[in-house]
């Protein structure tokens, strides 16, 4: 394998992480507004995720600084051609982030409800947004032979897109929902896991009608027939498990589930771009390719020993801090968000 | 409008917003794991409810420090395309190890650190703030290498068009780099220590909880002291630095047009006209421009006219004839002086506070007290002052030498998308700032009671298996 190839493997494994992760406290955020009841509850599920997010989102972070400096014409391309969606996650990441430190920083349930407003559509808005800008990087973007996309509104947004975005927005909804199953007790458990079971039947739903569009809308099953399929297969595997074990009441199953779900969909996505990182819609040969937007050799050789180096730390620590707090949580103790 | 300058303001105002909270981040979070230390160590309430206080204060202003940082991370790619493509390869490195070194143990512990108060064993508990601010200072590092780089680019080659990296080592030796670092990391502690001062200054001269923020004070005099007479140091270090690499931006700093007599003198005011290339009127310190570049009295330093003839020899061939190399003169010029006065202002201020600590009247010195609430906004000013200094001064080039600021922008991104961008980040800024002030006084005049003891509810085990 190739250097360029390992990075392109390292970079689908950090979004893996990140949507693994932070799908989950994107779920949580949207709950906060479709299961809760009042602020009390409300509170209890931004708890759920407050140790968490943070770190979670640092999985984009790295996933971004990764592709700058692994490759350097695709983090050009794609940033600077997707800038108005990404500014937009930009906004609701931010308006999110500061909404868990301040939501009762102020002892006014006006105060409170505001932010928490802000907290679920910056939990809403972003899942979707990246589901848009994944699913329409798979089907090709006017990438021209100087590298620049100029892309138009229905570049960004066609019934594929709009059905990518629906779909992981989706199923980083059921993750989160399975998350709070799972670390949250009484009623607030019960109603996320019967919602849960409901969701799970839409996320297949719309699965299903993803896949169908993918196969006439993009190349990815042509290129990568096998590969493809297999994901296919898991996928919808992961989920009726998911089911069945919501069913079960085995909440710790049913999270791993849905997240292997949510790792298997981001890998059916980038197995479908390989070798390509940015699909030209103009022309095949502007396509941007692990060979032609990557880092020179040394960059990438340098780049392979720190972050197998330092990995596995942030690896270790953070399954050290899901430990420490691996307790539900409930109103009866003292809330700190 | 002209994407080029719309670009570099978004550029500045996002960073300089950012660089509003990262040295207060740096610094207080270092004070914050001094008090939780002396709690450990010698185990008086009175600390713990200092690191939770002032721990307070620092998340509010973390929260926002953080989101902040997020744009920075996307806007290279966002709206410097061609700046992206041409040196990702050398500086897309630093940027990646930050997050994977810096960020990930930031973030990871501070979340042990919030909600940990009562999960973790108290020496754990310790460990945890003092990872999160050895996070902070590793995350300077690395941002500060991939400046540095911009600043004196080193440990590449330029191979199809690109810059390469093909030395790392070089990069982290980088000179600049262990100039750049030490000044920055004192420059957020004195931001730290003047932002405790001021706050207890507050309430010393309102008689709230003497004790309290008398020892908060005494800890912030001796940080201040440090980080202040630190800043300076290191500025002198940096400027002897800058006069061998980049001699037009001091020479713009120093608002000098043509080579000065040896000894040379250091410009305290002057009136520049920088059309006709000359000052109106010139207030100078003799001997000083000397000492602050060669540490020795003697030594002359060339003038800017000289400098733009050599330059147009040296870099015609790379950047096109006729290029204007001398920065912005003004502008460069303020921001230097304004930042060393703070400075000098800081190491006033800190000697005056551990004078009268030391003669116990600290808290009885109403007119030094006063004082110390405007304070805080000196360090503020100085590091915003810096970077301008810095950034601007480098001018026209965003790469020294390699590539200017004119050819960096996003060719495929319009006046107007930026334009629609800044909106929306000052309408953003505005509300963050907003919020963020009036919570830090709302905080601050409820006191440290309020937080005393409110999660000594919970009795959880870190180590109970039940419900787990
Ligand atoms: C890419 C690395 C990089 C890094 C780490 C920094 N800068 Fe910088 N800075 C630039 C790259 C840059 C730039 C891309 O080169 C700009 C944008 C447009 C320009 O002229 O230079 C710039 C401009 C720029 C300006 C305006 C200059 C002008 O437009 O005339 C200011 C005030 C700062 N920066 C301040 C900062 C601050 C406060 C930083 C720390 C957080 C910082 N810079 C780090
Ligand atoms: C222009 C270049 C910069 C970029 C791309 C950048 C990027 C970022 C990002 C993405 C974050 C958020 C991390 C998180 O979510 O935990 C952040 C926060 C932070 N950055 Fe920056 N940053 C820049 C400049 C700087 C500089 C020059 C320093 C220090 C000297 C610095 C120090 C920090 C620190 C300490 C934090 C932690 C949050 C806080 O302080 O409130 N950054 N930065
Ligand atoms: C008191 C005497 C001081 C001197 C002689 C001094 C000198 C310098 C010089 C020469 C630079 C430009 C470096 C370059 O372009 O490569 C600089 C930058 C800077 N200064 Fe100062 N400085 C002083 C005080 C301060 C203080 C008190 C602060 C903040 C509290 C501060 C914050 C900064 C910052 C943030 C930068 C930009 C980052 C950097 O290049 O390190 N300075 N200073």
């Amino acid at each position: 394998m190739e250097l360029s190839e390992l990075w392109f493997l390292l970079i689908a494994i950090l979004f893996i992480g990140f949507f693994f992760l932070e799908g989950f406290d994107f779920g949580v955020g949207m709950s906060t507004r479709l299961i809760a009841r009042n602020q009390i509850e409300r509170t209890v599920m931004v708890n759920t995720i407050g140790p968490f997010w943070d770190a979670n989102e640092v999985w984009l972070l790295t996933g971004g600084g990764a592709i700058f400096a692994a490759f350097p014409n695709w983090y050009a391309t794609m940033f600077s051609g997707y800038y108005l969606p990404l500014l937009a996650v930009l906004l609701c990441l931010i308006g999110r982030g500061v909404s868990f430190e301040f939501r009762r920083k102020v002892d006014n349930p006006r105060w409170t409800n505001t932010w928490d407003w802000v907290i679920f559509f910056g939990s809403l808005l972003p899942p979707f947004l990246l589901g848009v800008l994944f699913t329409s990087m798979l089907r090709g973007m006017p990438i021209q032979a100087d590298m620049n996309m100029n892309a138009g509104f229905t570049d960004f947004i066609n019934i594929y897109s709009l059905w990518g975005g629906l779909t992981v927005t989706l199923l980083c909804f059921l993750h989160g929902l399975n998350f709070l199953a799972l670390k949250t007790v009484g009623d607030i458990r019960q109603r996320a896991a019967a919602l849960a079971k409901k969701v799970v039947l839409a996320v297949l739903g719309a699965l299903v009608i993803f896949v169908v569009l993918s196969w006439g809308m993009t190349d990815i099953f042509k290129v990568r027939p096998v590969m493809e399929s297999v994901l296919v297969v898991l996928i919808v595997l992961a989920y009726v498990l998911s089911y069945f074990f919501i069913n079960k009441k085995r909440e710790g199953l049913a999270f791993t589930m849905s997240g292997l779900g949510l790792a298997f969909t981001v890998s059916a996505i980038f197995a479908g771009l390989f070798p390509r990182v940015m699909i030209s819609s103009i022309n095949k040969a502007f396509d941007l390719t692990v060979y032609n937007a990557s880092s020179g050799l040394y960059s990438l050789k340098i780049m392979t020993i720190v972050a197998l180096t330092i990995l596995p730390f942030v690896l270790g620590y953070t399954i050290w801090s899901y430990y420490i707090f691996r307790k539900r949580v409930t109103d009866k103790e003292q809330l700190t968000y | 409008m002209d994407p080029v300058f719309l670009a570099r303001f978004q550029f500045a105002a996002t960073t300089i917003f950012h660089f509003f909270f990262v040295p207060l981040s740096i610094g207080l979070v270092f004070m914050v794991a001094l008090m939780e230390t002396l709690y450990v160590v010698k185990k008086k309430e009175i600390y713990k409810k200092m690191a939770k206080f002032w721990g307070h204060l620092f998340l509010i202003n973390f929260a926002v420090g953080v989101v902040t940082g997020i744009i920075q991370e996307f806007q290279f790619g966002m709206n410097w395309s061609d700046y992206s493509r041409f040196v990702g390869d050398v500086f897309g490195a630093p940027l990646a190890i930050e997050a994977l070194l810096a960020f990930f143990m930031e973030s990871t512990f501070i979340g042990l650190w919030i909600f940990g108060w009562d999960r973790l064993p108290k020496k754990v508990h310790l460990a945890c703030i003092w990872l999160v601010s050895f996070g902070t200072l590793l995350s300077g590092f690395w941002i500060l290498m991939a400046n540095s780089f911009m600043q004196v680019p080193v440990g590449f080659k330029i191979n199809n068009g690109r810059a390469e990296m093909n030395d790392f080592l070089a990069l982290i030796t980088n000179g600049q780099l262990w100039v750049e670092f030490p000044h920055a990391i004192t420059g957020a502690l004195c931001t730290g220590a003047f932002f405790i001062a001021g706050v207890s200054a507050v309430n010393l001269l309102k008689k709230n909880h003497v004790e309290f923020y008398l020892k908060s004070i005494k800890i912030a005099i001796i940080i201040g002291l440090i980080g202040s007479i630190g800043t300076a140091l290191s500025g002198h270090t940096q400027a002897q630095f800058l006069v061998k690499t980049q001699p037009m931006k001091m020479a713009a700093a120093e608002g000098i047009w043509k080579d000065t007599a040896d000894p040379a003198p250091w410009s305290a005011f002057a009136i520049i006209d920088s059309y006709k290339k000359e000052n109106k009127f010139e207030v100078n310190i003799p001997y000083a421009m000397s000492f602050l570049a060669y540490s020795k009295f003697e030594g002359g330093l060339k003038g800017m006219e000289t400098l733009q003839k050599e330059y147009t020899v040296k870099y015609d061939s790379v950047v096109g004839e006729g290029t204007n190399y001398i920065p912005p003169v003004k502008t460069t010029y303020w921001s230097f002086r304004l930042m060393i006065g703070f400075g000098m202002g800081m190491i006033l201020l800190s000697l005056m506070g551990a004078y009268l600590w030391k003669k116990g009247r600290l808290e009885r010195s109403p007119l030094f007290l006063k004082f110390l609430l405007p304070a805080i906004s000196f360090p503020f000013l100085a590091n915003t002052f810096g970077w301008v200094m810095t950034e601007v001064g480098r001018q026209p080039w965003t790469v020294f030498g390699l590539m200017t600021t004119a050819d960096s922008i996003s060719p495929n991104v319009s006046g107007g998308t930026i334009l629609f961008s800044i909106i929306m980040y000052l309408l953003l800024f505005t509300i963050l700032a907003s919020v963020m002030i009036y919570l830090m006084v709302h905080e601050i005049k409820k006191g440290p009671e309020s937080l005393h003891g409110i999660d000594s509810k919970v009795t959880t085990d870190p180590f109970n298996k039940v419900g787990a």
